[in-house]
């Protein structure tokens, strides 16, 4: 039987990856892209927990997890697209200023 | 290790049938073709051109395999492995028979839906990798078109798991064998119809082959595929087909049984073995999408769009709806 | 085996992951989340978790990552040009990356299982893991999944809404 910890450590090395790599880099699409790799870590907290607890609560919240995630990066990637049209670039410093030039 | 080796016999015979039959389908669509424009079809080699899918195939595995310079040679190279993998990869949880199933598991119908929409992504990158305009807007077409129609044919298919009450594919074909009517196509003749249109379009035929339609695009995401590498394309849309065939089989027409009031009438039909049933099933299906292809002309992108969106998948939601209410009021 | 199998999956994840966020072009990281995720969900399938590894495929590798994919291609972005920044400080949000890292780790690692449901693995394949997820979602939670329902209209709207341009707006 592999443990629990086992589990988590994977989901919480996941997670920091992702989490790591959202202070570091500076590409619009990436972050978007460390964002989903959190999440992975995340559902996988959620689905590890429910087998070890015998509930399976875990997984239904793990399943409205990837619901919203698919709601928000529809948001995110569409406010990508109209960001880009405005300044020709996915640079997270270009969202810098406030005003429309 | 015994049982594994009997699994490896298993897997071979599945897919050197399926192989044989995906061959000879070609020939046979050559054929039909032929006959609905009044030709001949193909005539020279061997007997009323029997052998000509094998000189097909031999001509095509010895020609050269051309890799365009700017092309991402890696992802170029691994595209049309993904698509022909997880097409084949469909055939283990597909029941041939009540008792020759090479995966009995519990969500094959969500593999089955999960596998299509991975094999997505090797038509996406076989256009964007070949890096030309012709192969990238038909691999942008094929994957809008897929993605549109994956979900009138989830929609379809929800009906028949709500009815069966169960995703795996043997439970489906009981369920069904043990209702008055021996099949879903009855009962929910919608879903049916919005399942062989969605079915049509997902694997990319005709009259929806916008994809690959050689007057506007050369040849779509295919355009600079040669040898082989074309050929597992080509492999992988007729593999396709018959998954759909197989699905549209179990889903629908009750797989490898038939109605229990024909039985009623003619007792000895029990005698004959339940894969002929379901051969004769998919042979219909298959037939049909030939049928379709010398008959029908090529729907345009946007009305192609239209249907999938403003027309399928409202009917396919119709169809929850209905099967619903009627699940509702009679259990 | 299994435990073979399952370091595999776990060092593998690992690698892709970091294989994923450090790709120059964006297409390439957008695959190498593809093949995160298909391991991820091979992770699930150790946990029991059938219809939740073919929810993640089918949702994350057959809607998500293609809606990255063609938004990449609408783009037409290829790798960041390297400017000068105004602000630099890689160190510091190194920094405060990794120490968020360890808090998370030893929190994690010192997590038990000490609740125990009736949602036993027994109970489980009587009754189907789909069936058990299916029974809860819609009774417990049903309110939370006209709720859900709700959250991806409005995405739907604003996407529209996000995406139009007039007409007399191409000047």
């Amino acid at each position: 039987m592999i443990p629990l910890e086992a589990y988590l450590i994977l989901a919480g090395l996941i997670f920091s990856i992702g989490l790591v790599n959202l202070f570091i880099n500076r590409n619009l699409i990436i972050v978007f892209i460390s964002l989903e790799v959190m999440l992975a870590g995340v559902n996988l907290a959620l689905v590890a927990l429910s087998h070890y607890m015998n509930d399976i609560r875990g997984q239904v919240l793990a399943i409205f997890t990837i619901a919203v995630a698919a709601g928000s990066v529809a948001v995110g990637l569409s406010l990508l697209i109209a960001h880009f049209n405005l300044k020709k670039s996915v640079d997270t410093e270009e969202l810098c200023e406030l005003k429309e030039e | 290790m015994i049982e594994f080796l009997i699994m490896l016999i298993k897997t071979t015979v599945v897919f050197g049938i399926v192989l044989t039959h995906v061959a000879y389908t070609t020939y046979a669509e050559r054929k039909i073709i032929g006959r609905a424009q009044a030709r001949m079809g193909p005539m020279e080699v061997g007997p009323h051109g029997l052998l000509q899918p094998i000189a097909d195939f031999i001509k095509i595995f010895f020609k050269e395999d051309i890799i365009p310079v700017k092309a991402e040679k890696l992802l170029f190279q691994i595209a049309p492995l993904i698509v022909l993998v997880f097409t084949m990869i469909n055939l283990t949880v597909i029941p041939f028979d009540k008792n020759f199933i090479l995966a009995d598991i519990n969500v094959g119908l969500l593999f089955i839906l999960a596998s299509a929409s991975i094999s997505v992504y090797g038509i996406i990158l076989a256009g964007w990798a070949s890096n030309s305009k012709y192969s990238f807007l038909g691999g942008l077409r094929s994957a809008s078109q897929v993605l549109s129609y994956e979900i009138a044919l989830g929609l379809s298919l929800a009906g028949v798991v709500l009815m069966a009450g169960s995703l795996n594919l043997r439970d489906i074909v009981i369920a069904q064998h043990n209702t008055a009517l021996g099949v879903y196509a009855i009962p929910q003749i919608i879903g049916f119809v919005v399942f062989v249109i969605s079915a049509f379009a997902e694997t990319n035929r005709a009259p929806f082959d916008l994809p690959e339609a050689e007057t506007e695009l050369v040849a779509g995401y295919l355009t600079e595929y040669s040898a082989f590498r074309y050929a597992l394309f080509f492999l992988a849309e007729y593999v396709a087909m018959y998954i759909m065939a197989f699905l549209c089989a179990l889903c629908f027409l009750g797989g490898w049984t038939i109605p229990k009031f024909v039985t009623d009438i003619l007792p000895f039909l029990e005698k004959v073995p339940g894969i002929i049933w379901f051969a004769i099933k998919v042979y219909a299906f298959i037939f049909l999408y030939i049928w379709v292809r010398a008959t029908l002309p090529r729907y345009r992108f946007d009305q192609l769009l239209n249907i999938g969106w403003k027309v399928l998948i409202p009917a396919g939601i119709l169809n929850i709806i209905i099967i619903a209410i009627f699940k509702r009021f009679t259990s | 085996m299994i435990y073979l199998i399952f370091a595999y999956f776990c060092l593998s994840t690992l690698g892709i992951s970091i294989m994923a966020l450090t790709r120059k072009n964006p297409v390439h990281a957008v695959l190498w989340l593809l093949l995160l995720f298909l391991h991820v969900a091979v992770i699930y399938l150790f946990l029991n978790a059938e219809f939740l590894a073919m929810v993640q495929v089918i949702v994350y590798a057959g809607a998500i990552l293609v809606m990255f994919l063609f938004t990449l291609f609408l783009l037409g972005a290829r790798e960041l040009p390297k400017k000068k920044r105004y602000t630099s400080m890689i160190e510091g949000r190194l920094l405060i990356g990794l120490s968020i890292t360890a808090t998370i780790l030893a929190v994690f690692s010192s997590i038990k299982a000490k609740y125990t449901g009736k949602y036993t693995i027994k109970y489980i394949q009587e009754v189907g893991n789909t069936k058990a997820i299916g029974v809860m979602l819609f009774n417990e939670y049903s309110l939370a999944v006209l709720i859900l329902g709700v959250i991806l209209l409005i995405p739907m709207i604003a996407v529209s809404v996000l995406a139009w341009r007039r007409r007399d707006d191409t000047s």
